[in-house]
């Protein structure tokens, strides 16, 4: 690993002039769970680390009128333990007690995931899938309009994603089919029935987390599995490695939706 | 850089490079050596040690992110020359052989049991996920903790 | 009561649980230096030129060594030599320790880079300038056996490194001419990375004062690598060549080799004068250590009208990778040839093996070693035969068995079979599985959607690989027998040195249940040392579950040496004839008579000789005694595996796995069933998860946990573990080893279940391993 500066601001304004003094060759470190075997491996070099972990007030979880607001401080284990996300959206700290393993769980946070944007990671389904906005230090954004592409978020380089906005869910599950060896998903499906319609993303199986707006017409008026079973997804745009092809990823789509489905039900 | 760490109650400050890792830490400036590095991609978990008394892999955190905080290694379990329960237990119920993930295991279960006082196997092994042991099947560390458990039970 | 057979606590655990065991990365030595070696990233490639200046200036760096530096010495040796057909040698290519004009695998080791910190080493590393000129590459079996395949060695013709053959051609052939039936099935029997949780590890240091070397290794047998190293490699006489194996993090074979690693480390540490450390990162373990397995082959039974085996020929072709490890050749042939009788008595038997050469990481003996790949291609032949004769698989079996009235028997593949009793396990097997009640429980997961089946392996292995005399004939260039030292101290405690090493088998507690009851003292008064070469007389170290049916025995000899000089002592003090003397439970007793010494009391005796018999006796209490078995022992057994699959996502669930095995007498039953459920985990993980992938152009696509599976705790059940004893007959434990039966009995168990569960779907075979996208693609081309 190469060495870089590091820094432990005290508030967002500090990290923020943290970030651009390091000419957008800076990286902020949340949980470092993704970051940090990343700099083992060399994926990437920054030239400086900008610590949040001295900064109040991202990890809270309330309750803000229809939404519920996660801190992008919040680690997974404080979303899955937590009874305000327990009594809202249960799915969401579902989803989060099954992120990575209980170390990483104790380490990893919402914010990192999110801004990292793996295509495999469970975050991002469920902020697509439940419709989700991003908070940041300067805006928010739509959670359609934020993970645009591998690891690609429109997040610019002195920008700090401060919180994620929740719409409550009428019904919502994540169903995922894990890899075997790193325990990411291949294919994670996350359905929710909210005020805003109904929702169906896919994470694990393509460049990025995307939706299947035929599965969720079809849900809108009938949400059953039954009402998507025969809706298959192509697998031409779907990734393909060792463990899972595309074709095969494409199968898990279908099936992994459904029981998401089943289980959004009860 | 300089950092401050309470290692196993004592409060230890040096100087770290920034890259520096916590098991780097652990293992080289402190020679804490029982806590082991099984993988470059933090999924083994023989690197666990506990931070604030919550479970974390050691490959996966820097020294420079434990300033000001408290960590727990195996070396701070037995206390006045008794095992931890949860190590007596390994030794009871054989849950280790070649030893090498043994000191990950137990401080992850000691956490396991922190957050779930009574788990039932499921949920054991799913808690492992984080801990890979080549040698026992998992089969006597699942015992092991079961044995724990029910002994510390009320205690 | 004695201690044997009991489940005694294991003495070592205490270090291990405490943080204080002794790993060889946990070994500071001062003013150490650290290691880092740069590695091919090609499979093939000509190396035309090296430039370390970049790298030499960099922050720290001590030193940097290509293979130029290493002229004039030795190369890794191989330690076994096969030869062909036709009585020719195998080809044998050179193996330098530091690629000189070739590298020829990803991972190859290509220079070290030695620097004051193992971040500056890595660093540096990054700056050395290699020319690679990429060649064609093969990286499968396949591949390299292909008309016109590029060479990995020029002078391996066709890149082949043997064609070897046992048994007899032409009673197979007059077997099948006869025969009512014909099964036949083309089986893979896929690589693995062995994956010991603790990398390999080295530390060196030479001490100029006294010319001594010491090297701390992560060694399943130091006296090998001592013996290797020193006289074949760098021309260091033993006496001043200490190889010390400390606590080892688990070695399921990988780490009985020489590697390129180790002896460039020591190399660099005499020539720097100063220690060299170096410690593989996991994705090194991944690229270098060696791998196991990987094996093609086609197998073809020959069986009457009624079922009976009439004879079986075997044509398999093994990857050794890109050079020959140490034991490399022994593993496709004397290790896997030798047990296609498994427990059937089939008359006639001919295997022919083909060992070719990949530009892949080296091959070798991974946790049971050629047995599991001819287990495995046995137990689904036999699974085969059954269904495609319409009989069914237990009575199959049952009919071709050998009975235990049979034994001594001979096999027609070299091996003579002293005991057993294959009938008695598979019964228990059925009984402790509810065999019977399996259908229940199939309609019952059917309800639930899932496919649940039953799978079976009746089996056998070859253990403790011996004699020496007949092992030299099949081309081992070392000994196989075992060495142990009994000192016994002045008040009658006891340290016992063993030539085995112990890393994770528990011998510290095992071998001194054996002393201890053998001499009737306290087991907390007998410690185990294992693992310096400057402490035991000589060792072979631990590997073909050997340590306690060769090394066991070796300890028993020394102690009844002990015992019998402790009688001449004691004949003395008690004014009898030694002939008269009789020992047990402690007591050097008088025939007929309540006069007696105690152990203990013959021990000061000898160490505070005044009233002695001087003129007979030497003073002192130690033993020293080798033990060259008479045959290989011979446990087995049954291994059932019960799971569901969930037809939709082609994911298996492991319900049940419960064996009923012999492993002989058993010294520590706690100890012993952990050495099964370790092996079923490792068996299992073959069968479902774990498999290692080259891509064409040799590139590792299985390089790290994120995409080689290891077994978890979720991906296991509790076991349900069974004994059936039959105590080994020639040698003095009765035992006849435990390590790898898990490993050998249970893949072929686990995949006969998964095709039980699938058949029901027309399924008939599936490839290991049996990942849900396999099971899913066979379920789909089945139903077309």
């Amino acid at each position: 690993m190469q060495n870089f500066e590091f820094h432990r601001p005290k508030t967002i304004a500090e990290a923020v002039a943290a970030l651009k003094s390091s000419d957008g060759d800076g990286k902020l470190l949340a949980g470092g769970q993704s970051l940090i075997p990343v700099l083992k491996h060399e994926l990437a070099m920054p030239s400086a680390l900008i610590s949040l972990a001295d900064i109040g007030g991202l990890d809270e979880i309330r309750l803000d009128g229809d939404n519920l607001a996660i801190g992008a401080k919040c680690t997974h284990a404080q979303v899955a333990s937590s009874d305000v996300v327990k009594n809202t959206i249960g799915a969401l700290a579902k989803l989060a007690g099954h992120i990575g393993d209980p170390q990483v769980r104790n380490r990893g946070t919402l914010g990192g995931s999110v801004a990292h944007a793996d295509p495999a990671a469970d975050y991002p389904a469920a902020v697509l899938g439940l419709g989700a906005t991003i908070k940041t230090d300067r805006r928010a954004i739509a959670a359609d309009d934020f993970f645009t592409g591998f690891f690609e978020t429109p997040l610019e380089s002195d920008e700090i994603v401060t919180a994620v906005l929740f719409p409550k869910a009428e019904k919502a599950a994540y169903a995922k089919f894990a890899s075997p060896a790193s325990k990411y998903a291949i294919v994670g499906v996350f359905v929710a029935k909210t005020g805003g319609g109904v929702r169906v993303a896919v994470t694990g199986a393509g460049p990025k987390v995307f939706r299947v707006t035929e599965m969720e017409t079809a849900l809108a008026s009938n949400f059953s599995s039954d009402a998507i079973k025969d809706i298959a997804v192509s697998a031409d745009d779907l990734n393909s490695d060792v463990e899972a092809g595309a074709e095969y990823r494409a199968h898990l789509v279908g099936v992994m939706a459904r029981r998401a489905v089943d289980a959004a039900n009860g | 850089m300089q950092v401050t760490i309470t290692v196993n109650n004592r409060s230890i400050t040096r100087d770290v490079e920034a890259r520096t890792l916590l098991v780097d830490f652990i293992r080289g400036e402190l020679a804490l050596t029982g806590t082991h590095v099984g993988c470059d991609t933090s999924q083994c978990g023989a690197c666990t040690v506990l931070v604030d008394g919550k479970s974390i892999k050691s490959c996966t955190m820097l020294a420079v992110e434990a300033d000001g905080h408290e960590v727990s290694t195996i070396e701070s379990l037995e206390k006045n020359g008794e095992l931890h329960p949860m190590q007596a237990a390994f030794r009871e119920c054989h849950g280790l052989q070649c030893g090498f993930c043994t000191p990950g295991m137990v401080m992850s279960t000691v956490d396991l049991l922190q957050n779930n006082a009574n788990p039932s196997e499921p949920e054991i092994r799913e808690w492992l996920e984080g801990n890979i042991c080549r040698c026992t099947g998992y089969h006597n560390i699942v015992k092991a903790v079961q044995h724990c458990a029910s002994g510390t039970k009320g205690a | 009561m004695g201690s044997i057979g009991q489940p005694l606590k294991r003495k070592e655990d205490h270090r291990f649980l405490t943080g204080r065991g002794k790993y060889t990365d946990d070994i500071v030595r001062p003013n150490q230096a650290y290691a880092y070696f740069v590695r091919s990233p090609y499979a093939h490639a000509k190396i035309n030129g090296i430039d370390k200046a970049e790298a030499e200036k960099a922050d720290g760096v001590v030193a940097i060594f290509t293979g130029a530096d290493l002229e004039g010495i030795g190369g890794v040796p191989c330690g076994w030599q096969i030869h062909n057909k036709d009585g020719t040698p195998m080809a044998e290519p050179p193996h330098p320790a530091l690629c000189t004009d070739k590298a020829l695998f990803v991972g190859d080791e290509v220079a070290i880079v030695i620097a004051e910190t193992k971040a500056q080493a890595k660093a540096a590393a990054q700056l050395v300038m290699v020319d690679y000129e990429p060649l064609p590459a093969v990286s499968s079996i396949k591949a390299a056996i292909a008309e016109g395949a590029p060479l990995v060695h020029a002078d391996a013709a066709n890149n082949r490194c043997f064609d070897w053959h046992l048994g007899e051609k032409d009673p197979v052939d007059a077997a099948f001419a006869k025969a009512d039936h014909v099964v036949e099935m083309d089986v893979v029997n896929n690589r693995l990375v062995p994956n010991a949780m603790e990398p390999r590890s080295a530390i060196c240091e030479y001490d100029p004062s006294s010319d001594m070397t010491t090297l701390w290794t992560t060694s399943q047998n130091p006296h090998l690598i001592r013996l290797l190293l020193g006289a074949f490699v760098l021309q260091i006489p033993e006496h001043k060549l200490r190889v010390i194996a400390p606590d080892v993090g688990g070695g399921f074979g990988s780490k009985i080799y020489l590697y390129a690693e180790e002896t460039v480390v020591t190399w660099a540490a005499r020539k720097l004068a100063r220690p060299v450390k170096w410690t593989a990162e996991r994705t090194e373990s991944f690229q270098a250590d060696a791998h196991g397995r990987d094996q093609i082959g086609h197998a073809r039974l020959a069986l009457d009208k009624d079922g009976n085996f009439l004879g079986l020929h075997i044509k398999n072709k093994a990857n050794m990778g890109a050079y020959l490890s140490t034991f490399a050749p022994a593993v496709p042939t004397y290790l896997h040839g030798t047990l296609f009788a498994g427990v059937y008595k089939t008359p006639a038997i001919y295997v022919e093996v083909e060992a070719v050469f990949t530009n892949t990481a080296p091959v070798d003996a991974y946790r049971g070693a050629g047995r599991p790949e001819a287990t495995y291609q046995l137990e689904r032949l036999v699974d085969k035969a059954a269904a495609q004769l319409g009989m069914d698989k237990i009575e199959l079996r049952r009919k071709n068995m050998i009975p235990k009235e049979a034994f001594p028997y001979q096999t027609p593949v070299a091996l003579q079979y002293d005991t057993g009793d294959f009938i008695a396990c598979l019964d228990l097997g059925l009984k402790s599985a509810d065999w019977d009640g399996f259908e229940a429980r199939r309609e019952e997961a059917k309800k639930r959607g899932k496919l649940r089946g039953i799978g079976i392996s009746t089996y056998l292995e070859a253990c403790g690989i011996a004699p020496s005399a007949l092992v030299g004939q099949l081309g081992a260039r070392a000994g196989l027998y075992e060495s142990a030292t009994i000192r016994v101290h002045p008040t009658g405690s006891v340290t016992v040195f063993t030539g085995t090493h112990s890393h994770g088998q528990g011998h510290e507690t095992a071998f001194a249940q054996i002393v201890a009851d053998h001499f009737g003292v306290d087991f907390e008064a007998v410690d185990i040392q294992h693992g310096d070469t400057s402490q035991t007389a000589f060792g072979m170290g631990t590997y073909g579950s050997r340590s306690l049916a060769v090394g066991g025995s070796a300890i028993v000899k020394a102690a009844d040496k002990v015992v019998a000089k402790g009688k001449k002592i004691a004949a003395h003090l008690l004014e009898a004839s030694e002939a008269d003397i009789e020992f047990e439970d402690g007591k050097f007793t008088v025939k007929g008579t309540d006069r007696s010494k105690t152990f203990g009391e013959v021990a000061l005796t000898a160490y505070v000789p005044h009233n002695y018999p001087i003129e007979e006796v030497e003073p002192g209490l130690e033993e020293t005694a080798f033990y060259d078995p008479k045959n290989f022992t011979y446990p087995g057994g049954c291994h059932i595996c019960e799971l569901e699959v969930d037809p939709e996502t082609g994911m298996i669930e492991v319900c049940n796995i419960t064996v009923a095995d012999d492993v002989g007498r058993v010294i520590n039953p706690m100890i012993v069933e952990g050495q099964i459920h370790g092996g079923v985990a490792q068996g299992v993980g073959q069968a479902l998860y774990e498999g290692c992938i080259y891509d064409d152009d040799g590139q590792l696509l299985t390089g790290s946990y994120m995409n080689y599976t290891m077994p978890r705790a979720a991906d296991l059940p509790m076991m349900t573990v069974g004994n059936h004893v039959t105590p080994c007959t020639h040698n003095p434990v009765g035992a006849k080893g435990v390590g790898e039966v898990g490993s050998i009995g249970v893949t072929p168990a686990v995949i006969n279940a998964v095709v039980d569960a699938l058949s029901p779907l027309g399924v008939k075979d599936i490839e290991m391993p049996a990942t849900p996208q396999r099971v899913w693609a066979a379920i789909r081309a089945a139903q077309g």
